[in-house]
């Protein structure tokens, strides 16, 4: 009986305890989140984030702050971020790929590491596609390819930024095409459809929404995806004209590292339930979107570094 | 026509006006805050307007954004601060006219010019839509080189006792922008290994520090508030009547400010900043007595401000008809237009035809209301200044400029910026280099350079790949007029130096 006694005692006790623990958990959040773009408003990160803050105060009962830390193509942010934030899942940043990968190879004062945090969850992807205008004499990849062969480096290409996801997937085209293209980096998209309307350039190697918001006067050639995107149904992708390459840029959202597990697993259900509903609204648009979490962070992580590491450390 | 009246019915409820009126009142008050701009105030209005449905949430960006251009005016005029970028030029009249105790006659006049400005932004927009969408595109890296050039041929006529100094200090802004990542290139340049000087020198911030803080060192210096009292003020009060026929009487100023706001306002990648000093140094070079620009002209404020205000709906023409936004704060709209599913092109106007006349038409109500929000608000804010004494003021502008400083990009490295910048500014004044030249060095500096890398690499081919810059019409048009520019500002000053060093020869006897 004693025995039993103990026994209720002890697992109520243990009951008590994991109810309480289970407590704790529940309570985060229980103050306003900040969740940061380190870009402009305006842009795609900020228009998602603008999609995603009503539902995500839906799921987490809490509000939703976004703010803006605009600078050296998210460097600056990321790098206060790393240094400053408080790993209680308070303050959340998005991150992209390939910048986060890009900028600490290529500037040694990037001031933040590609890994130096705890990416809760990548959330949608932009393929890139290559763009021509509507009378261009490119039908196809292949007739780009054939005219660059003859008439190296003739050929211009818009995107945008320098050694962003554009122009790397670019190089990697070039490569194994075995062609010399010339890459002109536009500062965003808004002037990249100037540039292609007006003929400044021959084409664009920039994203899949590009292709979508034109598509009445303009032929997208390629998109770097594994598979046709929903909102492009006829525009072929790489591989299927032979040329390995899936690229693009993953928006997603970071913690600092030592953030609790079960905070990391809120964030990442109330992101996966925004993901979700807003699904209708983006697809359409280009995007793609992605539910990566988890180890699928480091895989996805992996393969893109691979894939540009060498690009630029050799533009290095 | 149908559409158009449809458009119009639809704006004329009570529900659409009120948010109109609201826009415009809420974007004058952003707009007149240092530190906050119209793309701040549309970004902030944003997650309010996904509730609404598509033409109400657009009237009220629209609202706003013809609200917080016009309100960089007030600040401009009364504290020497332009409350946007885009009313830089405001401050180089509008100010000396305010020091004069002619505020109100600034303030008026700003006004006046910003509804009309507005109105034939929206006139043009509504009309012409289509084929200025085509002049939008045809400027490539090449033209925007030159646009960039002939904006700096006006380091000449802002530095008008030395045109040495000017140069320094259009050098000082154009070193000034080349701090951050290079716009072509990606590298980072001068940041002395800090990381956070990766963004750069916001152009904002530079204009907060550079303008306000000399200002209020000055009030600081001289124990004086910013302006003249208010009984001597009374007296010279002038009428809205008569500023408004002074204002109409000599329409070219006014009709040629307009043009060049919108031809600068669909090209992308040039702001509202870059129309109105354009717009202003054209005004002065026409004028019969460029000289009385700079010293409270009323001319200067007008070109400045009716220029902007074309900017709001003239922006619009590459936004709507191709999804290009003409100034940094169309690409807001941009978003918003997407996120209901309408996509730029041509079936905005036909298929979607009553939605986007309706907010074509809503900008031009924006602008009217911006007569009697103006008027009244402007005689409000100008009481505070001149009631409030020196000791108050200068500490509240102080404060509303670090907090507007900060909150720009939450970073406090922007505020210790400003201060520095200011700082400098304020002794760089006292041996006479101006802040407008290193402000516009720093505005035109990096679109000229990415024009030129852009061009050039797009070259590479070529024998000689500087020959890309003049290899079109329009390039050479454009490199004609900063060439012209360039001589009108610097011949005569030649010439009246070669008279005197020819004077100085013959006194000396040529031994020089």
């Amino acid at each position: 009986m004693t025995f039993t006694y103990k026994t209720l005692a002890m697992s109520a006790t243990a009951v008590a305890a994991m109810g309480l623990a289970g407590l704790a958990q529940a309570e985060y959040p229980e103050e306003d989140i900040t969740y940061i773009i380190p870009f402009d408003p305006g842009g795609e990160s900020d228009v998602t984030a603008r999609f995603q803050e009503p539902i995500l105060e839906e799921e987490l009962g809490v509000s939703v702050n976004v703010t803006h830390r605009p600078g050296g193509g998210g460097a600056v942010a990321w790098s206060e971020f790393q240094n400053n934030a408080e790993p209680d899942g308070y303050e959340i940043i998005g991150v992209n790929i390939p910048h986060i990968i890009g900028q600490p190879i290529q500037r040694n004062d990037a001031g933040y590491e590609t890994d130096d945090w705890r990416i809760v969850t990548f959330f949608h992807s932009t393929p890139n596609a290559l763009i021509v205008p509507d009378d261009s004499p490119y039908d196809t990849l292949e007739d780009l390819v054939e005219d660059a062969k003859e008439n190296p480096e003739a050929i211009t290409l818009g995107g945008s930024g320098t050694y962003s996801a554009n122009h790397l997937d670019m190089l990697r085209f070039e490569e194994e095409a075995g062609i010399d293209l010339t890459y002109i980096p536009f500062s965003g998209t808004g002037p990249l459809k100037g540039a292609l309307e007006g003929g400044h350039v021959a084409g664009i190697f920039n994203y899949t929404m590009l292709g979508t918001e034109m598509a009445d006067s303009v032929k997208v050639l390629a998109v770097a995806a594994e598979e046709r995107v929903k909102a492009l149904p006829d525009a072929p992708t790489f591989k299927e004209q032979g040329y390995d390459i899936v690229g693009g840029a993953y928006r997603g959202v970071a913690v600092p590292k030592g953030t609790p597990d079960e905070v990391v697993a809120t964030l990442e259900e109330a992101f996966a339930e925004a993901n979700r509903q807003i699904t209708e609204k983006q697809e359409p648009l280009g995007f793609v979107m992605e539910y990566i979490t988890g180890d699928e962070v480091d895989e996805v992580m992996a393969m893109l570094r691979e894939a540009y590491g060498p690009i630029l450390e050799e533009a290095e | 026509m149908e559409m158009l009246l449809e458009a119009l019915t639809s704006l004329l409820t009570v529900e659409s006006i009120l948010t109109v009126l609201l826009g415009v009142s809420a974007g004058l008050f952003i707009g007149a805050m240092p530190g906050l701009t119209a793309t701040m105030a549309l970004a902030m209005l944003l997650p309010f307007t996904f509730s609404m449905e598509a033409l109400q949430g657009l009237i009220a960006l629209g609202a706003v954004y013809m609200g917080s251009i016009y309100g960089g005016a007030f600040t401009a005029i009364l504290i020497n601060t332009p409350g946007t970028p885009s009313s830089i030029a405001t401050t180089f009249d509008g100010y000396p006219m305010a020091r004069q105790g002619r505020a109100y006659e600034a303030l008026a006049a700003a006004t006046i010019a910003s509804v009309v400005g507005g109105i034939v932004g929206v006139i043009f927009l509504l009309i012409l839509a289509p084929p200025l969408a085509r002049l939008a595109v045809a400027f490539g890296p090449s033209e925007m080189f030159w646009v960039a050039m002939l904006g700096l041929t006006l380091v000449a006529s802002l530095s008008s006792d030395s045109l040495l100094k000017g140069l320094l200090a259009g050098c000082i802004g154009i070193l000034l922008s080349t701090i951050g990542v290079s716009p072509v290139g990606g590298e980072s340049r001068f940041t002395f290994g800090y990381p956070p000087l990766q963004g750069g020198i916001e152009l904002i911030v530079a204009l907060i520090g550079l303008f306000v803080i000399p200002e209020l060192l000055t009030m600081a210096a001289e124990g004086r508030g910013a302006l003249p009292g208010g009984g001597e003020l009374r007296k010279k009060e002038v009428s809205i009547a008569r500023i408004a026929r002074h204002i109409f009487s000599k329409p070219v100023n006014l009709i040629r400010s307009c043009l060049i706001g919108q031809v600068i306002a669909i090209i992308p990648g040039a702001g509202g900043n870059v129309t109105s000093l354009v717009a202003y140094n054209e005004a002065r070079r026409f004028s019969k007595d460029p000289k009385s620009f700079g010293k409270g002209n009323i001319d200067g404020v007008v070109a400045s401000e009716s220029s902007n205000n074309v900017m709001v709906a003239g922006s619009m023409v590459p936004l709507l008809t191709l999804g290009i936004p003409g100034a940094p704060p169309d690409a807001i709209i941009l978003g918003v237009l997407l996120m209901h599913g309408l996509r730029p092109g041509l079936d905005l106007f036909t298929e979607s035809g009553v939605l986007t006349n309706g907010f074509i038409l809503s900008m031009g109500l924006a602008a009217l209301l911006l007569l009697p929000v103006g008027l009244l608000g402007g005689r409000l804010i100008h009481r505070v200044v001149i009631r409030t004494p020196y000791y108050f003021l200068v500490p509240s502008i102080a404060m509303v400029t670090i907090l507007g400083t900060f909150a720009l990009r939450n970073s406090l490295l922007d505020v210790g910026i400003m201060l520095i910048l200011g700082t400098a500014g304020y002794f760089l004044r006292l041996i006479g280099i101006q802040a407008a030249p290193i402000v516009l060095g720093l505005i035109l500096g990096g679109i000229a350079e990415q024009g030129y890398v852009q061009t050039l690499m797009a070259a590479v081919v070529d024998p000689i790949p500087w020959l890309r810059l003049v290899s079109n019409p329009l390039s050479m048009v454009l490199a004609g007029m900063v060439l012209l520019g360039a001589a009108t500002a610097l011949v005569p000053k030649w010439l009246a130096r070669k008279g005197l060093l020819d004077k100085v020869e013959e006194d000396s006897g040529g031994s020089a």
